[in-house]
């Protein structure tokens, strides 16, 4: 498991590009040459292999992604793999059966949604995401301590404004106090936030785009090289980071206007 | 060898009923009484007997210390949950029950709890389904609602279990309800389920597509249903009986249930009719009236359907979806019969609601469907699978008191989530997790489902240790937690201590005790048949005595007879079977040359031209020796 922050990434060369293909084996019920997760031959479960979500679903580390084609084979492997289909048979293989329809469940749940998918990929290239990472999380269980906010430098300005007008709100609540044009400032900014967080779809999937291309260029026998791809990284990184960020303080925003 | 079969339970809060998929279509198995429905109503006896369904429904009124119902409200639940129930429903919860121990409900000087109480239930269906098939019943798979947490889900489990059933799947009662109208619906379409039963408010809405039914959201209120109803209604009785007539009769706990009948019959009616009369027969030749109006009614219960309008715009704000992309509205529950709680129904998805199934019955042949499926699928639901998710948000407590959520509601299930912990001081050798279950921030206002202790960690410095815990819901809601500590390997023991709920041990031990009241119901059938063989002997014996051929008996043979016939009918009065059976066959040796004689005499009659029906062997069994009239004919 990859210990690095994303910040010293950059020396640590922790990128994984190549996907590991599971080894084929054989069903080991009737022998014959078996799919991932269940024999094509006579659809028994086979045993649990680790692998990460793309790889499960036989997908390329890629962002962009047609999720009706992800939502049919969702569906197929379901036919397969879940508890109800394998109810009445050995106790290994329910076992086996549970084993996998959760794994594919999560991976079906985390590459359905853009956002978590792109956070999934990024863990697997080693960043631990500052908001929502692991680390963090577990830093926060074991201090006790609010998950720490870095503001992204691009929104210091507004977001200290903000921060006044919220703490002003909050004590006007408190008083009992009413300032419509506060009121109505708030609203503004909400709806410009609202924008901007919006907007960053748009600039999260270009950089998707980027990475992919990278991808393909590998896969077509390019080189790309590691600093090339860090940069796309990063900047995914980044991109979210400001977008988790914004969706923190719209929920702030919230909580002070309807209190 | 034939697939064993799997029955289909819907352990409802009023009523529970038992399902089989027969052939292509679902079917209700009815009770020995001929009825789809077996009320959840459970009483104990002055004899000690356990008493289920219809039959105990008259305890409640006469012998209401000796009978329970809506135990269903109870499942999972501790002392200090209960307390707003406990002012509403006649529960007599045992007095020395500990904060957190698994209730105890008083029934006469017994105390039951309530997975015990549910698995009477669930016997007597067992036993009405053991009769439809003429053989042991012994796999079900059965419905809880939607919104049940791990620990009302673990509890259902237990009561399965106790009733001598192999639990095959939970499964939700509206996601059932849907696999029951979903069996003839072919094309792809997203369907909302509101289902508004005796005790639990569900919604669900579903993904239909080529025979997958994915369920997009869930919601719900597990304390929210015609209960309820009746309680304010309840109320107002109460309340006027007081004020009118001057007495309180709140404590009376025959005249509540008394009133509780009224009120009900009252709400059935208001169903059809613009206006009822609430009518109570009280002590000293008095009674309650009260003439109540459909407006009135509305006007009244009002508050509590309205409660359902959240959960509603939740489960839909989850699902990503506008009343219109709803393509179906189903209601299911008995409580969905009230007009007003249609046109609620209409008014939130903007369409009229589809109510083709009995609500009643549509849960339990949903779960007929379902049972159908696990046991390998029929032409019907081949292509049928089910695709669940997990109502709460299943999280753990940090140190703050925060929740961190580590799988989020609506997840599909099965799901899992794996979690590493460290060590915070030197040589620590455990870490204990707290597990909760809920949507809130913190972890006092969410529903504790248990504290874990990873124990066996390798000494090392403190953050050292990386322990991987892994938390799997099953595809009945249920966690299963595991760990390992990656630096060593080893396979972490983790020591369960459930917030709620009983033990494995107590439950082998109720499993135990529930082979007494098998045992007892065996015994009971036994004496039973004994009884009535041995009146069909004393019936015969008597049309012996008419018998010319009893005259030609010696009267030392008579005599003999005499005594046997006095041995017998003083040990029918016993309740020892055996005793009966072995009196019976003494007075069949005594009687043999008697029903011999019976016998030729009926023959010689015969030859002398008489035909059979003149000759004195009468109708029925004609000779005291059964044997004999066998060999006759």
């Amino acid at each position: 498991m990859p210990q690095t922050k994303d910040k010293n990434a950059k020396d640590s060369g922790i990128l994984i590009v190549s996907q590991s293909k599971p080894a084929k084996a054989n069903c080991w019920s009737c022998g014959a040459m078996r799919a991932a997760q269940f024999c094509q031959q006579c659809g028994k479960v086979q045993p649990p292999v680790p692998v990460d979500y793309f790889t499960f679903f036989g997908l390329p580390y890629k962002l962009n992604l047609e999720t009706g084609k992800l939502e049919r084979e969702f569906y197929d492997l379901s036919r397969h793999l879940h508890p109800d289909i394998n109810a009445i048979k050995s106790e290994r293989e329910q076992a086996w059966a549970l084993e996998q329809s959760s794994h594919l469940n999560d991976a079906y749940r985390t590459l359905k949604d853009p956002i978590t998918r792109t956070e999934y990929l990024l863990r697997l290239q080693g960043v631990q995401l500052e908001e929502q990472s692991k680390a963090a999380t577990e830093e926060a269980r074991r201090t006790g301590q609010i998950k720490k906010q870095v503001v992204p430098p691009g929104l210091l300005e507004e977001v200290f404004e903000l921060n006044m007008q919220l703490e002003e709100m909050r004590m006007n609540k408190k008083m009992g106090e009413i300032d419509r044009s506060l009121e109505r400032e708030l609203e503004d900014a909400k709806k410009h936030l609202q924008d901007k967080y919006d907007g960053m779809m748009q600039e999260l999937s270009a950089t998707w785009n980027e990475w992919d291309a990278q991808v393909d260029r590998s896969e077509q026998g390019e080189t790309v090289l590691d600093e090339d791809r860090l940069t796309v990284r990063d900047k995914m990184v980044e991109v979210l980071n400001r977008r988790n960020y914004l969706r923190n303080l719209l929920h702030d925003i919230d909580e002070v206007l309807e209190s | 060898m034939a697939p064993e079969r799997i029955v289909g339970i819907d352990l409802g809060t009023t009523n529970s009923l038992v399902a089989y998929m027969e052939g292509e279509r679902p079917v209700v198995i009815p009770g020995e009484d001929g009825l789809n429905l077996v009320p959840s109503v459970v009483a104990l006896d002055e004899n000690g007997q356990i008493i289920v369904g219809n039959a105990a429904r008259k305890h409640l009124i006469e012998t209401p210390d000796r009978a329970v119902y809506s135990v269903k409200r109870l499942m999972g639940r501790g002392l200090e949950d209960v307390q707003d129930e406990l002012k509403l429903f006649p529960f007599r919860l045992a007095e020395d029950l500990a904060p957190g121990e698994v209730l105890r409900i008083k029934l006469g000087d017994k105390t039951f709890t309530p997975p015990e109480i549910s698995a009477f239930i669930l016997r007597q269906l067992k036993r009405n389904a053991d009769r439809y098939f003429a053989a042991p019943v012994t796999k079900a798979v059965i419905t809880v609602p939607a919104y049940f947490n791990d620990a009302q889900r673990q509890a259902t489990k237990d009561a399965g279990r106790i009733a001598g059933l192999e639990v095959l799947r939970l499964v939700n009662e509206p996601t059932a309800a849907s696999l029951a109208y979903g069996l003839d619906q072919k094309q792809s379409e997203t369907v909302a389920v509101y289902d508004l039963g005796g005790g639990t408010f569900d919604i669900s809405i579903l993904k239909l597509h080529e025979g997958i039914f994915e369920v997009v959201a869930t919601n719900g209120d597990t304390h929210l249903g015609g209960d309820d109803i009746d309680n304010l209604l309840i109320t107002i009785a109460l309340d006027d009986i007081q004020g009118d007539m001057g007495f309180d009769v709140r404590r009376n706990a025959e005249i509540v249930q008394a009133i509780r009948k009224a009120v009900i019959e009252a709400k059935i009616a208001l169903s059809s009719n613009e206006k009822t009369v609430l009518d109570v027969e009280l002590p000293g030749g008095k009674s309650y009236q009260r003439e109540i109006t459909r407006a009135q009614f509305e006007k009244l219960i009002q508050p509590v359907i309205e409660r359902t309008v959240g959960p509603v715009k939740q489960a839909l704000k989850d699902a990503g979806l506008k009343p219109k992309d709803i393509n179906e509205a189903v209601l299911v529950g008995g409580s969905t019969r009230i007009p007003r709680v249609r046109q609620l129904v209409e008014e939130l998805f903007e369409r009229t609601p589809h109510s083709d199934l009995n609500p009643d019955e549509v849960v339990a042949l949903g779960a007929a469907v379902q049972a159908n499926i696990l046991s390998g699928g029929s032409e019907a639901t081949k292509e049928m699978l089910l695709l669940d998710v997990t109502p709460l948000s299943l999280g753990i407590e940090s140190l703050g008191g925060g929740v961190v959520k580590i799988i989020h509601r609506n997840s599909t299930i099965p799901a899992s989530a794996n979690e590493h912990f460290t060590t915070g001081v030197e040589g620590q050798t455990n870490v204990a997790i707290h597990v909760v279950q809920g949507e809130r921030e913190l972890a006092k206002d969410c529903r504790s489902l248990a504290r874990f202790d990873l124990k066996g960690i390798p000494p090392m410095p403190a953050g050292l240790p990386r322990i991987e815990v892994k938390f799997l819901i099953d595809a009945n809601g249920i966690l299963h937690v595991s760990a390992r500590e990656l630096r060593s390997g080893k396979e972490s023991e983790i020591e369960v201590q459930p917030s709620y709920g009983l033990t494995d041990e107590q439950v082998e031990n109720m499993i135990l005790e529930s082979f007494d009241y098998a045992e007892e119901d065996f015994r009971q059938r036994q004496v039973m048949e004994a009884r009535t063989e041995a009146e069909t002997m004393l019936t015969a014996l008597e049309k012996g005595r008419k018998n010319p051929a009893w005259q030609q008996l010696s009267s030392q043979e008579r005599g003999n007879i005499n005594k046997l016939e006095t041995a017998l009918r003083a040990v029918m009065k016993e309740d020892d079977y055996q005793a009966i059976r072995s009196a019976i066959d003494v007075l069949n040796q005594g009687t043999m040359h008697l029903a011999e004689m019976m016998m030729d005499s009926a023959v010689s009659s015969a030859l002398k031209g008489k035909d059979m029906a003149t000759a004195d062997v009468g109708e029925g069994p004609a000779s005291p020796h059964p044997i004999a009239q066998a060999e006759i004919k």
